[in-house]
Formats: structure tokens, C-alpha cells, sequence
């Protein structure tokens, strides 16, 4: 219990050293999940958006969120599902594109989410991907897409022409 | 080359100013006159997605490549995510103690509102790959018209679930492609499988008193707008698999809107709703 409620600030501070379930690497909060965080009266009000709507990892994240808040004294908590507006890769920290990065996931392109599609799809079917996607174990960009579906429903698979591996891009939406 | 209808990115900052007020307020469901025909209309979008969702993850772990295998669970995904999104408002709307799983798992076949074309079993790839494209090109146009429902709760669904559904049709339209302009044997299948599937395509066009009632509220179109942009996709899509239009009528098999359906949806229900069924509440 604590003596005094702590400002939204240092609540945020918190919030950043929850982990996200499938990608240890980044928290809740560099993956832009977390979007309001409030006190109405004496209940600590935190509003999170699912990455995608069939995402298994929100209810492991929604317990995550309220045991690492309790464990720091707040009592009176309680977690919205915050549904509009919806999540966008946009709302990744830059901090969070370079843990990406460094963990062997390709961060996702700004941008390219929306209105490249018809000159994307012209480019696959003409053999090649016109997205440029990094690889993230050597730096090449020869890379190619195998799959816009991936390991989780937020990632898309990919390989790299020049060292050979497969890795993972984390797709724009 | 086939091109497809853009994304519609929603007005990020107005959805955001309205969702940090509290919850978006909905006149709708305060409408007693509406509830009936509200409820049912958001059980037909969930009903659609939940057994659409099921038949897809059907092939998980037993698809013909893994890429494929992991795509179809992430579909699958996707779509029962919609479902608790729909069903869930279905629930608030009915007001009767009810939630989107218990619709979902403790209703019979008869009060499903589906389109009978999810329920056909999942048969070979090209009958999966064909169903998905057909309900994809429909279901992208109908949640590209919700983003403007008068409902604000329709319309943050219709939102969220567009960006995946925008994904489902790209990756749908792909396939109908490289499999129609394929092989003989690919082209062979898929012309078949366009076959058993078309006569169950009209149904996603048929207005009733339901599609009336939530139209006239302007909370979504009403059935037969959608035909135009929706035949315009497959035209363009099969145009370029090599695949003809079929000349059988499309509107032969119906009533799935309704609760009349198929002999397959009461074996799918008999999997999917058994372990509720048999362990009434049970939780993970």
C-alpha cells in the first residue's frame, strides 16, 4: 500500500518495465499498446489496445500490466480495452524499432502499411517484393518476402538472398 | 493487373479524442424498437467470422506447405477475434445477461445467422482458397462502408477488423491467382471448386427485413449495395486467374441469414461446442 498516489509520470515508468510476451525485448509501452493512463477517484484507470483483434498475447499482457502495477502498491486498478482508434505500427517507439533490430526482427517500414498496395502486389507478381527490407542479421537488402504471415499475427516472414537466413519483419498495419 | 480497393485509414485523432471521453456512446443501443433486428444483424457479421474462423483452422497442422499452414492459423486468428468483437456487441445489444462466448458456444444450429457459404466443409486447398476469396472481396467491402455506420460502436469494429481483412483479401486474391494460372491440375480444381462455391454467393446480396431495419439507421448498407464493388473484384481477380465467371445461378442456395442451414453446420457445432457442452463453464 502506498502513502501517497503516484503521478501518471512515474505510472508510465512502470509501465515501460513490462515486457511484451512474444518479444521479450521491447515493453508495452515502446510497442504503443498502452494509451491512456488515468486516476478516476482513487481507481488507477489503464486503457490498452490489442495489436491485432485475435491476438492471443492480450490477456497474458492485461496480467502482466496489473501484477507488475500491484507489485509496486497500487491496489485500486483496473484495465480498459481501448478498441478506437486502431493500434497502427506508427505507435512504436523508435526505441522500440532499434530493440527490434537488435533482437533479429526487421522493424516495420513507416508508410508502407496503406498505400503502396497495388504497386506492392505488382511487384510480387512480377517475382519480387517491392518493400526494402533490411535483413537484420547482415545488413543486405537482398531480401525477399515468403509469407505476410508470420510467427505471430503481427509478423511476416522473410529471407535473405546474401546470408541465407530467415527472419522475421514486423509488418506494418 | 487486378487492383484493389485501398485501405481506409480512419480519422486517428477524432476516433482518439472520442475514445479518451470514455466509451464512444451509442444511441443505438438505447433503441427498443431496433434491438431484435440490431442483434441479429451483428449475429450474422459474428456467426460468419466465428464458423469461417473454425473451418479455416481446420488445417492447422495439416496444410500442403508450412508457410501456408501458419497463414490459415493466422487467419483463422484474425476472424475469431472479429467474432468476439461482434458477438460481444450482439450481447450488450440483447441486454440479457448473455456473452459473446455463450452465443457463441451454447446456442443450436437453427439460431446461427451465417451465410451458408462459410459452412460448407473446407474441402482441398483450392475449395479454401476459393471460399476465403469469395467472402474476402465481400467482407472488405462491407467493413469499408461500416467505417461510416452511425454507430460509433460498428464503426471502431469495422475499423480494426479492416486492416486485417485488407491483409485476408491481398493474400486470398494472390492465391485464386497463381493457383487459376497454374498448373492444368490447379487450374482443373479451382475451376471446380468456383463451381460448388457460386451458388451460395448471392446470399451475401439478399436484403431482408433485417438489412432493412439496421439500413434505415444507417447503421450499414443494405445487402444488394455491396453486389456492384464486389463483383467487380472477382471479375477482375478470376480475369487474371484465367478463371470464367460461372453462368449457374448465384443465388440457388440461401437461408443461413435466417437459421435454415446446412446438414454441416450441426457436425461443426457438435466439434466446436463439445467441451462446453460436456463441462458446462469450463475456463482455460
Amino acid at each position: 500500500m502506498l502513502d501517497t498516489r503516484p503521478q501518471t509520470d512515474e505510472i508510465w515508468r512502470w509501465l515501460a518495465e513490462v515486457e511484451d510476451p512474444e518479444i521479450p525485448v521491447i515493453s508495452v509501452v515502446d510497442l504503443g499498446i498502452v494509451r491512456q493512463v488515468d486516476w478516476q477517484g482513487d481507481t488507477l484507470v489503464v486503457a490498452v489496445t490489442p495489436t491485432y483483434s485475435g491476438c492471443p498475447a492480450v490477456s497474458v499482457i492485461n496480467f502482466e500490466i496489473e501484477k507488475h502495477l500491484r507489485a509496486k502498491g497500487i491496489e485500486d486498478l483496473r484495465i480498459e480495452r481501448r478498441l478506437s482508434p486502431p493500434w497502427t505500427t506508427e505507435w512504436l517507439s523508435d526505441a522500440g524499432r532499434e530493440k527490434l533490430k537488435a533482437y533479429g526482427i526487421a522493424p516495420p517500414i513507416p508508410d508502407t502499411g496503406t498505400p503502396d498496395r497495388k504497386a506492392q502486389r505488382a511487384a510480387r507478381l512480377a517475382g519480387r517484393s517491392a518493400l526494402d527490407v533490411e535483413c537484420p542479421r547482415c545488413g543486405s537488402r537482398e531480401t525477399e518476402r515468403v509469407s505476410q504471415f508470420g510467427s505471430t499475427p503481427c509478423k511476416a516472414s522473410w529471407r535473405c538472398r546474401d546470408c541465407l537466413e530467415p527472419f522475421d519483419y514486423f509488418k506494418c498495419i | 493487373m487486378p487492383s484493389l480497393p485501398d485501405m481506409n485509414t480512419p480519422n486517428v485523432e477524432e476516433l482518439a479524442a472520442r475514445a479518451a471521453k470514455g466509451q464512444s456512446h451509442d444511441p443505438h443501443l438505447e433503441n427498443v424498437e431496433l434491438k431484435p433486428a440490431f442483434f441479429d444483424w451483428l449475429c450474422r457479421m459474428g456467426d460468419s467470422t466465428l464458423i469461417l474462423g473454425h473451418r479455416v483452422s481446420e488445417w492447422c497442422g495439416k496444410a500442403p506447405a508450412l508457410e501456408e499452414d501458419i497463414a490459415l492459423a493466422n487467419t483463422a486468428l484474425d476472424l475469431i477475434g472479429h467474432t468476439q468483437m461482434w458477438l460481444g456487441l450482439a450481447a450488450e445489444v440483447e441486454d440479457a445477461g448473455r456473452d459473446a462466448d455463450r452465443l457463441a458456444y451454447l446456442r443450436d444450429a437453427m439460431k446461427f445467422r451465417n451465410l451458408l457459404i462459410v459452412e460448407l466443409p473446407k474441402g482441398d486447398m483450392a475449395q479454401t482458397v476459393m471460399r476465403q476469396f469469395l467472402f474476402d472481396a465481400w467482407h472488405h467491402a462491407m467493413l469499408t462502408r461500416l467505417l461510416s455506420s452511425t454507430s460509433p460502436r460498428v464503426a471502431e469494429i469495422a475499423a480494426k477488423a479492416l486492416k486485417e481483412v485488407t491483409y485476408h483479401l491481398e493474400r486470398s486474391s494472390d492465391l485464386v491467382i497463381r493457383l487459376g494460372d497454374g498448373t492444368e491440375e490447379s487450374n482443373r480444381r479451382m475451376r471446380h471448386a468456383l463451381d460448388i462455391l457460386w451458388p451460395y454467393t448471392g446470399e451475401m446480396f439478399m436484403t431482408d427485413s433485417v438489412d432493412e431495419a439496421v439500413a434505415a439507421e444507417g447503421i450499414a448498407p443494405r445487402a444488394d449495395e455491396l453486389r456492384t464493388e464486389w463483383v467487380e473484384t472477382v471479375r477482375e481477380v478470376l480475369d487474371e486467374a484465367t478463371l470464367d465467371l460461372p453462368k449457374a445461378k448465384a443465388d440457388a442456395q440461401k437461408g443461413g441469414k435466417s437459421g435454415r442451414h446446412t446438414e454441416h453446420l450441426g457436425f461443426l457445432l457438435a466439434e466446436m461446442q463439445f467441451l462446453q457442452r460436456a463441462y458446462p463453464g469450463a475456463e482455460w
